[in-house]
């Protein structure tokens, strides 16, 4: 079997004392797309930030191997220079930098990370309108500040075309169709499709199954409370749909 | 009958002012000049007797304490200064390659040598201002002491006693200059407290358009002080970006006053970024004049170690139908602090006057501080007036977002800071200006942050 690309084993956090995550196992390979869904209040989104690198959280146990390196060990730069990928469920704002720039030194971070040459203004260019075609993304993307007065749908696909430029090894999609009606959810679906490979990954966090009907996952995960209680194919989304969370383990207490 | 406390009073004015009146006396020997400006620096100086300098007692210097330029020795530069500075020693300051005509002026005085007018057209006159006052004074009388008042500024009253040169600038109606025209104002002092009095005029006539970059610099480190008024008339029509760089010494004092009239349908913006000075104070006094115009004051000021920038606003609406906006931007490392007192004073005539004004303060430090007052004062009742300040630090969420997209700690924090004075930059219409300015304070920024990593 291939190497995977994570690996978390027994992975415990919190915030101030309260347990958020309580043990989580997942294994991701090259060329997989897993699902992570789950109520709210779930521990989905700790999750996504920890793998990020957000540091508002404490690690009470266990560990993450992301391509044999200890993943928790690594500044969130260097992880995203390694090839980990947020989408951010609420992407920030930031007037005043330009995208264009700012795609560029992203971009030169991951070459000056693997002692490649970095890439000039015209290079970049070239580059990047490539990476815009294979998304249609329109060319004033690039021309306005980064997110700033970007409708919800279009900083989410924002976020993909960020990915697109970055190319990451594993993508984590926090969320990423909240907010979003079906035309916008679709552009964006389409998007994360055109860019899976046989040698990265994709791992979509999702409250709602409509999502996956465009991006199809080859596992689904069940997080509630902080623990995968059930692995399955496609369809155990679909079953979700159809009875609810309450059902994969009945009695849970599931919050709204 | 005098009481004692009345005569202690007087001691103490008398011997504050005291240097400035002996100053005065020897240099009003010298002076040769036509009557109006005679009377106008006896004016000057009575007013500034009167007035004495600014204390924390007066509203308008509430935050900001100039005692330590009042415990200076009082140096005013009277002779010509400039032979020591050549071509090359002014090659590495900010806007040296800049195209267009260039006034240099060492220690407030008119430097003909390292100066050079190019491209005027027809009519417009780019010059000193002491000659002008000689040869041109059907333009300057009408002008000159007009717009900024020595009564109720002693900074001004100063000046206007012992102001040796500046700029005097002339743009008849219907003419552009379409290159920026720069005033240098090299500092060469020794010695603490030798002063430069810098009086400029600017007169852009109706539907003239012309940019004015005034530009600070030094080549001293000593605590000198620059004390200049610059007159802005903008005339119906007329198109105005005026631009004050200041870049004083580390140990400076820099206090400004931009006193400006605006007419009918004019279209004014003026930018103040302040870096250097140990303290500076610009004051911009802004009357609108005519219907329909549009005046933005654009500002941004970069303090670190124990610097104190003073922005002091007045945007006087007198008329109906004109838009003001006022955008400031601080970025205060380490102790310093940074103040900003718009005041937006409208008319009761200024019927559907659209006056804002924002006031944005990034602390890099727990010890910086930034004090912000918006001071409105409206008299006709179909108006917008909208005023907001901010105070606060990097957003954590933002450099979260560039450090998850390979962007490092530092340059993440350089980014963000950047940004924020790009807000201002950008209003820089003048092209050239505008880059080079950015270049400047990304590399200010730069070196701030460096201090600020090193001291870790």
């Amino acid at each position: 079997m291939t190497q995977p690309i994570l690996t978390i084993k027994n992975l415990s956090a919190g915030v101030e004392g309260r347990e958020i995550l309580k043990g989580i196992n997942l294994t991701i390979r090259p060329g997989e797309v897993h699902a992570i869904m789950g109520p709210n209040g779930s521990g989905k989104s700790t999750l996504a930030s920890i793998l990020a690198g957000r540091d508002d959280y404490n690690i009470t146990g266990g560990e993450v191997v992301y391509c044999d390196q200890d993943l928790l060990e690594l500044e969130s730069e260097d992880r995203a220079r390694e090839g980990v990928f947020l989408a951010f469920q609420y992407p920030v704002e930031i007037p005043g930098v330009n995208s264009t720039y700012f795609l560029k030194t992203a971009y030169n971070e991951i070459r000056k990370h693997h002692d490649q040459p970095e890439l000039d203004a015209v290079e970049f260019l070239k580059f990047v309108r490539e990476r815009m075609k294979i998304l249609d993304v329109p060319e004033d993307f690039l021309k306005r500040p980064v997110n700033h007065g970007f409708s919800g749908g279009e900083k989410k696909r924002n976020e993909i075309f960020q990915m697109a430029v970055l190319d990451p090894k594993l993508a984590i999609l926090d969320e990423t169709d909240s907010g979003l009606d079906i035309d916008a959810l679709q552009i964006v679906a389409t998007g994360v499709n055109r860019l899976k490979r046989q040698d990265n990954a994709q791992l979509v966090i999702t409250h709602y199954q409509r999502l996956l009907n465009f991006i199809v996952p080859d596992y689904v995960h069940v997080l509630m409370d902080g623990r995968i209680v059930r692995t399955g194919g496609k369809e155990l989304a679909l079953e979700l749909e159809e009875n609810g969370y309450e059902s994969i383990i009945p009695g849970a207490v599931v919050p709204a | 009958m005098i009481t004692t406390e009345t005569k202690t009073a007087l001691k103490q004015l008398t011997r504050e002012t005291s240097p400035y009146w002996e100053a005065f006396e020897q240099f009003e020997k010298t002076a040769k000049e036509p009557e109006w400006v005679r009377a106008a620096r006896k004016a000057g100086i009575s007013h500034f007797v009167e007035l004495g300098l600014p204390t924390l007692q007066d509203e308008d210097w509430r935050f900001t304490n100039v005692a330590p330029i009042a415990k200076l020795p009082f140096k005013p530069v009277l002779e010509s200064t400039g032979e020591g500075v050549t071509a090359k020693s002014l090659s590495h300051f900010t806007f040296a390659e800049l195209a267009g005509s260039r006034l240099v002026f060492v220690d407030g005085h008119f430097t003909p040598e390292l100066s050079s007018t190019v491209n005027l057209p027809e009519g417009v006159k780019v010059k000193s201002l002491a000659e002008a006052i000689a040869k041109d004074p059907a333009q300057v009388e009408p002008h000159l002491f007009h717009h900024a008042r020595s009564d109720t500024s002693a900074f001004t009253a100063l000046n206007t006693a012992f102001f040796k040169d500046g700029a005097f600038i002339y743009v008849p109606a219907g003419q552009t200059v379409s290159e920026p025209i720069q005033l240098l104002y090299v500092s060469t002092a020794k010695e603490d407290g030798t002063t430069a009095h810098v009086r400029n005029l600017i007169v852009a006539e109706s539907s003239s358009q012309a940019t004015i970059v005034e530009n600070y610099v030094n080549l001293s480190d000593a605590a000198y002080l620059t004390n200049s008024v610059t007159e802005l008339v903008a005339g119906d029509n007329a198109v105005v970006e005026h631009l004050k760089l200041q870049d004083e010494s580390q140990e400076a004092f820099h206090i400004t006053t931009l006193a400006a009239k605006f007419g009918r349908a004019s279209n004014v913006l003026t930018h103040s970024i302040a870096l250097g000075a140990k303290l500076s104070r610009t004051n911009i006094l802004t009357h609108l004049a005519g219907e329909g115009l549009e005046c933005i004051l654009n500002g941004l000021y970069l303090t670190r170690g124990e610097q104190i920038a003073d922005h002091y606003m007045v945007v006087d609406h007198a008329e109906a139908h004109c838009d003001s906006h006022e955008y400031f931007n601080g970025i205060l490392a380490d102790k310093s602090k940074g103040v900003f007192h718009g005041r937006i004073l409208v008319r009761p005539d200024a019927q559907k006057t659209d006056a804002k004004q924002t006031n944005k303060n990034l602390l890099l430090s727990d010890s910086a501080t930034a004090n912000t007052k918006p001071q409105l004062e409206i008299y006709a009742d179909d108006v917008k007036c909208t005023h907001g300040a901010t105070i606060g630090q990097l957003n954590e969420e933002a450099i979260f977002y560039l450090r998850s997209r390979c962007i490092g700690l530092e340059t993440a924090r350089r980014m963000l800071i950047h940004s924020f004075a790009g807000e201002i930059i950008e209003r820089v219409r003048c092209q050239p200006v505008r880059e080079e300015l950015d270049t400047l304070v990304w590399g200010r920024i730069e070196q701030n942050e460096q201090k600020i990593t090193g001291n870790k």
